[in-house]
C-alpha cells in the first residue's frame, strides 16, 4: 500500500468513524418493554438453566465473569483472575464495595455458597461442569480461589451470569434452596433490581441506583410481558408496544413483514453461548438403526439446506457434526460429511440387506418430535418425506412435552426423534452428554438416549475433561466429532439461528456471545 | 323462609358427595397422563442429574403409590387446603386467588354484555319474524358464532391497534407508569375491551338465538292470543307476557355459562395475554402441576354447584308456579 492511498484509507476512517461515534453517545432513561416467552417458573438461574429464567435473571442477579462474542472472559464480579500453572487453583479477586440489592455486601463466601451448596448440588449441568471442584478457599472477604482435584478448563466458560449465578448466602443458607421464597423475587447485585411479578401477566426491574459500574445501567425501567400467542406478539412488536424479544419471538414466517416496516432489528449473534443444535437421535436398540449402514442412508437421504431453507425459513445452518461452528475454538470441519444423495442411501440400505418389498418398503420407523412448536412438526413431516423416498416409512408420532420426554428418556419407547440441544460454550458441559456411555441416564432429559457406547470414544471424552493444553484439547475435541460423524447414533441436522427482534430505538442490546442473558446495563434507548 | 334454609341446608348436603367424586375422579384421570411436574422442569431446565431429578420427585410425593397421593391430597382439601404448586413455589390457593379478579373482570362482564344484547337483539328479531331485520340479525348471530373465536381476536387486534392505534393489542394495563386510580382504572377498560368484545360476541350468538326461539315459541301460546283478544297493543304483549315467560331458559343458559366462568376462556386469554384462570389451567396440564389443576376444578366445580342453586332460586322468584323443595 502506498502512502498516499494509506493517508486516504486514515482520513476515509476519519470522516465515516467520528460522527458514528458520536451517534453511540448513551441517552439515560426510560422503560424498556420487552416479551419474555413462555413465563418462567422462577426467577433464579443458579440451579435451573431453563430458558426463560435466564432472560430475567441475568439483569437481577450477576457471575464471576461475562464473555465476548469468542467467549473470552471478562470481569464482571471478578476484577481480575489467576489460573495456576498446573490449572487446579483459580484465584478470583473480588470487586470491592460491591452490594445486594438489599444493602449487604457481597463478599467469597457468597462465592464459596454459590459454588459449592448450590451449583455443585442443584444445577443441571453443574453437577458435572464443577466435579472437579473441591473447595472454594477464602482467606479474605474479596478473594475466592477455587480448588479443583483436576484441571477442569471448561469450568471458566461457566461462570456468566447465567450459567454461574451468584446466591445472596445470608438468604438462602440453611434454608431448602429450590423452594426459598427468594426464588421469586431474587435479591442480586446486578444492575436491575427486581420489583413486582404478576404472575401470567408481566414481571417489572427497575435501575439499581447503587449499581457498581457507576452510571450505568441506562434504563430506569425493564417491564418483561408475557404474551402466550405467537401472532399477538407480532402485533405488539408493531405497534411499540413491544420493544425487544429474545428467542425469535415472533412465528417465522412474520419475520419478512416485520423486516420489511424497516422500524426492526433483527439480531441473530447473541446465542453463540448456547450454541443450539437441531438433531436426529436414533433408538441403537432397535434392529434396523442399529446398523450403521442404515444411519448413514437416512443422512444421505435428508437434504439438511432444504429443511433449513423451507422449513426454517433460513434461520439455521446445515450441521457438520456434533460441534456447531459458533464453537470458533472447538469447531472442526475435516469430519466424515454425508452428502444428499438419494441413490446412495438406497444402495447403503440394499447392501445393508433391508430390500425394498412390492410396496416400495424397506421397513417401518416411528417417529417422535419435540413439540416445541410447529416449525418441529413441519420438519417431522419433511423428514417422513424424505425417508419414504428411500423405502423407509415413517409414522410420525406427537404428543406433549412430558410425555415426549417420559417416552424417549425414561421409557426409551422411539425409533426415531427430532430434538434439540444446546451445545453450550464448551463440548465438555454440552456435546460429551450425548455420547457418553456413563451418560446413558434413565430418567434423565437430555442425556445419552440412542444407547450410544464406544470405548474408543469415551476415552477421548474422559480425556477432553481433564485435558489443560489447549491445542492438544482442541485435537481430542476434533477427534470426538469425527467418531461422532463416524458412528452417527445421532445426526446433527442443523445450527439453529435464533433471533433477537428489537424496536430501532433499543440500542446495544446484543454486544457478546451472551446476547440476552445478558445483564443489559448498557442498554438503551434512542430518544 | 325456614323452607329456604331447608332447601339450602339439603343442597349443601348434597353437594359434598358430588364434590368428592369430582376430586377422586379428576386425580386419577390426571394420573393417566405420562410423565410428571419434576420431568417437565428437568426438561426445561435442559437436563438435570438423577440425584436431583430423584431428590424433586421425592418432595413433590411423586415418588408414592397413587393411592397414598389420592390420600393426601384428599385429606388436604378436607381441612380447605388446597396444596402447594411445586412449579410456581406458591400456594395453590394464592395462585387462584391471584387470578380470580381479572378472570371474573373479563368473563362478568362479557357474559354481561352478551347476555343483554343477546335480549335485546332476540326480542327484536322476534317481534319482527321473517322479516329483513330477523334475517339480518340471525346472519350475524350465525357469523359471530361460527368464526373462530382466536381468529376474531386476532384480526381485532390487527384492526384496532395495528392498523387504527385506537387499543392496545393486549395486557390487562400498561406497567411501569404511574397512575391516578382514575387514569388506572380506564388504562384498564382500555385493556379489556378487546377482550371483552371478542368472548362477547361468541355468547352473543348463542343469547341471540335462544331469545329469538323462546319468544317465537311463547307467541304461539294460547294465553298471547287471549292478550291480543282483550285489546291489549302488540308492545304489551311482547313485554308484559312473552318476554317475562320467554326469559325463563335464557337464566338457565346463564347460569350453565356462570359455572364455566372460572374456568375463563383459553383462546381469549391466550390471544390478548390476559393473566386469566384459563390460561393457568391449560399451561397446568402442560406442566404436569397437578396440584394445581386439581385446585382450580374444584374450586370451578364448586361454583357450578353453587351457581345451580342461585338458579334455582332466580327461577321461583320469576315463576311463582315453580316451587323449592
Amino acid at each position: 500500500m502506498s502512502l498516499s492511498r494509506f493517508l486516504l484509507s486514515f482520513v476515509f476512517t476519519a470522516l465515516i468513524g467520528t460522527p458514528l461515534a458520536h451517534a453511540q453517545e448513551p441517552a439515560r432513561g426510560g422503560t424498556l418493554t420487552m416479551v419474555v416467552q413462555p413465563e418462567p417458573p422462577s426467577l433464579v438461574s443458579a440451579f435451573n438453566s431453563a430458558g426463560p429464567i435466564g432472560v430475567v435473571s441475568t439483569k437481577i442477579l450477576e457471575g464471576l465473569l461475562t464473555y465476548d462474542y469468542d467467549m473470552n472472559p471478562k470481569p464482571a464480579l471478578a476484577e481480575t483472575w489467576k489460573v495456576s500453572p498446573d490449572g487446579k487453583t483459580i484465584t478470583f479477586n473480588l470487586r470491592k464495595g460491591v452490594k445486594w440489592h438489599d444493602g449487604k455486601d457481597f463478599t467469597s463466601a457468597d462465592v464459596q455458597f454459590s459454588a459449592m451448596k448450590v451449583w455443585k448440588e442443584l444445577h443441571p449441568r453443574g453437577r458435572s461442569t464443577f466435579a472437579k471442584l473441591t473447595a472454594v478457599e477464602t482467606p479474605s472477604p474479596l478473594v475466592a480461589v477455587f480448588k479443583l482435584s483436576e484441571p477442569s478448563p471448561y469450568m471458566m466458560v461457566a461462570l456468566s451470569g447465567y450459567e454461574g449465578q451468584m446466591l445472596p448466602k445470608h438468604l438462602y443458607d440453611g434454608t431448602d434452596i429450590a423452594q426459598n421464597p427468594y426464588n421469586n423475587k431474587p435479591v442480586g447485585t446486578g444492575p436491575f433490581v427486581f420489583k413486582e411479578w404478576e404472575k401470567g401477566n408481566f414481571i417489572l426491574l427497575e435501575r439499581n441506583p447503587n449499581y457498581w459500574d457507576k452510571g450505568k445501567p441506562y434504563l430506569d425501567k425493564i417491564v418483561m410481558r408475557i404474551i402466550p400467542d405467537a401472532a399477538a406478539r407480532a402485533a405488539a412488536f408493531e405497534t411499540g408496544e413491544v420493544l425487544l424479544g429474545g428467542f425469535s419471538p415472533v412465528p417465522l414466517n412474520d419475520v419478512k413483514r416485520l423486516e420489511a416496516t424497516g422500524k426492526f432489528d433483527l439480531e441473530t449473534k447473541g446465542y453463540e453461548y448456547l450454541a443450539p443444535l437441531f438433531l436426529l437421535e436414533f433408538n441403537l436398540k432397535n434392529k434396523y438403526l442399529q446398523d450403521k449402514r442404515v444411519r448413514q442412508a437416512i443422512a444421505h437421504a435428508v437434504n439438511r439446506d432444504l429443511v433449513v431453507k423451507t422449513v426454517w425459513f433460513g434461520f439455521g445452518k446445515p450441521a457438520t457434526g456434533p460441534v456447531p461452528s459458533v464453537l470458533t475454538q472447538f469447531y472442526s470441519a475435516n469430519v466424515p460429511a454425508y452428502a444428499f444423495d438419494v441413490k446412495k442411501a438406497d444402495q447403503l440400505l440394499d447392501d445393508a440387506g433391508f430390500k425394498r418389498g412390492a410396496d416400495g418398503k424397506r421397513f417401518k420407523l416411528v417417529h417422535d418430535f419435540l413439540p416445541y412448536g410447529s416449525d418441529y412438526q413441519r420438519t417431522a413431516e419433511y423428514l417422513k418425506q424424505a425417508l419414504g423416498k428411500v423405502g423407509i416409512d415413517v409414522e410420525i408420532r406427537s404428543q406433549d412435552t412430558a410425555a415426549f420426554l417420559k417416552r424417549v428418556y425414561t421409557d426409551n419407547d422411539f425409533d426415531l426423534t427430532s430434538n434439540f440441544f444446546y451445545a453450550l460454550p464448551d463440548p465438555t458441559i454440552g456435546v460429551q452428554r450425548i455420547y457418553w456411555t456413563k451418560n446413558i441416564k434413565k430418567g434423565v432429559p437430555f442425556s445419552n438416549a440412542s444407547g450410544y457406547s464406544n470405548p474408543e470414544m469415551d476415552q477421548v471424552i474422559e480425556a477432553v475433561q481433564v485435558e489443560h493444553d489447549r491445542r492438544k484439547r482442541k485435537e481430542l475435541i476434533a477427534k470426538m466429532q469425527s467418531l461422532a460423524q463416524e458412528d452417527l447414533p445421532v445426526l446433527d441436522l442443523f445450527e439453529v439461528r435464533f433471533f433477537t427482534l428489537a424496536n430501532k430505538k433499543v440500542q446495544d442490546h446484543t454486544n457478546s456471545a451472551e446476547g440476552v442473558y445478558g445483564s443489559f446495563s448498557g442498554v438503551w434507548l434512542k430518544k | 323462609m325456614p323452607r329456604l334454609v331447608g332447601y339450602l341446608a339439603r343442597r349443601v348436603l348434597q353437594a359434598v358427595p358430588i364434590l368428592l367424586g369430582i376430586a377422586i375422579f379428576n386425580c386419577l384421570l390426571l394420573h393417566l397422563a405420562p410423565g410428571d411436574a419434576a420431568d417437565v422442569l428437568a426438561g426445561e431446565a435442559g437436563g438435570a442429574s438423577e440425584e436431583y431429578l430423584a431428590q424433586m420427585k421425592a418432595k413433590f410425593g411423586l415418588d408414592q403409590p397413587l393411592y397414598v397421593q389420592l390420600g393426601r391430597y384428599l385429606a388436604n382439601v378436607a381441612t380447605l387446603d388446597l396444596g402447594f404448586s411445586f412449579r410456581h413455589n406458591m400456594a395453590v390457593a394464592d395462585l387462584i386467588g391471584g387470578r380470580l379478579p381479572a378472570t371474573l373482570l373479563l368473563m362478568v362482564t362479557a357474559v354481561a354484555v352478551a347476555f343483554a344484547l343477546g335480549i335485546v337483539l332476540g326480542v327484536t328479531a322476534a317481534r319482527h319474524v321473517r322479516r329483513p331485520i330477523d334475517g339480518l340479525v340471525s346472519v350475524i348471530a350465525l357469523l359471530a358464532y361460527a368464526t373462530p373465536i382466536f381468529w376474531i381476536g386476532l384480526m381485532m387486534i390487527l384492526l384496532f391497534s395495528v392498523h387504527l392505534g385506537w387499543l392496545p393489542s393486549g395486557g390487562m394495563m400498561t406497567v411501569g407508569t404511574d397512575l391516578s386510580a382514575f387514569d388506572r382504572l380506564a388504562d384498564i377498560a382500555r385493556h379489556m375491551v378487546l377482550p371483552t368484545v371478542t368472548l362477547a360476541l361468541f355468547y352473543l350468538a348463542l343469547y341471540t338465538r335462544l331469545m329469538r326461539a323462546s319468544m317465537l315459541e311463547i307467541y304461539g301460546q294460547d294465553f298471547v292470543t287471549t292478550a291480543r283478544a282483550k285489546g291489549l297493543d302488540e308492545r304489551r304483549v311482547a313485554y308484559r307476557h312473552v318476554f317475562r315467560n320467554a326469559v325463563l331458559p335464557m337464566i338457565t343458559m346463564l347460569g350453565l355459562q356462570v359455572g364455566s366462568l372460572l374456568g375463563g376462556s383459553v383462546l381469549v386469554e391466550t390471544v390478548f395475554g390476559w393473566p386469566g384462570l384459563g390460561r393457568l389451567a391449560f399451561e397446568a396440564v402442560f406442566q404436569r402441576d397437578h396440584n394445581l389443576l386439581l385446585g382450580i376444578l374444584l374450586v370451578s366445580s364448586l361454583l357450578v354447584v353453587g351457581i345451580n342453586v342461585l338458579v334455582d332460586l332466580a327461577y321461583a322468584k320469576l315463576d311463582p308456579r315453580i316451587e323449592l323443595r
